[in-house]
């Protein structure tokens, strides 16, 4: 598939499949962020960098060979690594065993009926600190990425923006 | 005549309820599902869709960029700051218990604030990276 265009509604399909999966799961928060930014922003952000690069894919450069040998690669050590990790489901992995601690705790001890919030807001809050950093780093790569200074802009007698 | 009367009607009438959904998935996360996260990922697509539809000027002068610049690391720092509050109350780093009267009060207290540190970095991160997708214009 060349059309890059036809890319970004395919992968946002998958995100909006995904949601949908994730749903199932019983997680309803993944599922509304993953509905948000992966099935929405996501694929804006995507249209937006074909709108400043092609919306075609360039032909490749080598031939199927070396490609396939590193997927297969790739796929062989992820797989490697998923049959180390504790059966699905099961009652004695750490997550599923920490999880009726948690569950009693929460209400006498924060009066967050939402375990999912308290465990994210106070139990782990370095955790979330950490992520909501993560966020912000990458807001300012992309922004030191992309972000025209005023001076280049009077500079080259910018068209768009 | 503009052809996308019908999107700009239908943003009209679909963004009031994104924004009012942000707020409740924002301040409902402690009864129900969501958080700051979400809540900030709703109101940043919001945000979005109505630049989309009405045009980069518009959104810029209803959020400008320099509003979303402060607020991205704003977000962080009340995050931060909370941590902080948790020492000079006299616990550890991000220990909400004595942020107020009650252990419980305090948690609340706590949950809330960071919830929007995250909600503000969040969003405002979201805006800020569209705004720069596309106020770059073709580069070719």
């Amino acid at each position: 598939m060349r059309n890059l265009f036809a890319v970004a509604v395919l992968s946002s399909i998958y995100s909006f499949m995904m949601a949908s999966v994730v749903l199932v799961l019983d997680a309803p928060d993944v599922a509304l962020t993953e509905a948000a930014v992966g099935a929405g922003v996501g694929t804006v952000l995507i249209v937006g960098a074909l709108y400043l690069t092609k919306t075609d894919e360039s032909p490749p450069i080598h031939g199927m060979f070396l490609p396939l040998v590193v997927a297969a690669g790739t796929a062989a050590a992820l797989l490697f690594g998923v049959s180390d990790t504790p059966p699905f489901g099961d009652p004695s992995n750490p997550v599923t065993a920490l999880g009726p601690d948690y569950i009693a705790r929460s209400i006498p001890e924060t009066g967050i009926p939402n375990v999912v919030s308290s465990v994210l807001a106070s139990y782990r809050g370095f955790d979330t600190l950490g992520e909501t950093v993560v966020i912000f780093t990458a807001g300012i790569a992309v922004l030191m990425l992309l972000k025209r200074s005023p001076a280049r802009r009077r500079g080259d007698g910018d068209k768009g923006g | 005549m503009r052809l996308d009367l019908i999107l700009r009607v239908a943003t009209k009438l679909i963004l009031p309820f994104m924004l009012l959904f942000a707020v409740y998935v924002q301040l409902h996360g402690d009864y129900g599902a969501g958080g700051g996260f979400q809540a900030g990922a709703i109101a940043g697509a919001g945000i979005i869709l109505y630049a989309l539809v009405f045009g980069l000027a518009a959104a810029r002068r209803i959020v400008p960029p320099a509003l979303v610049e402060t607020l991205v690391p704003l977000g962080v720092f009340i995050y931060a700051a909370v941590g902080v509050a948790g020492w000079l109350t006299g616990g550890n780093y991000l220990e909400y218990n004595h942020l107020a009267h009650d252990p419980v009060h305090g948690q609340e207290w706590g949950v809330f604030l960071v919830e929007l540190g995250v909600f503000i970095t969040v969003s405002a991160t979201m805006v800020a990276i569209f705004y720069a997708f596309t106020g770059r214009g073709r580069s070719r």
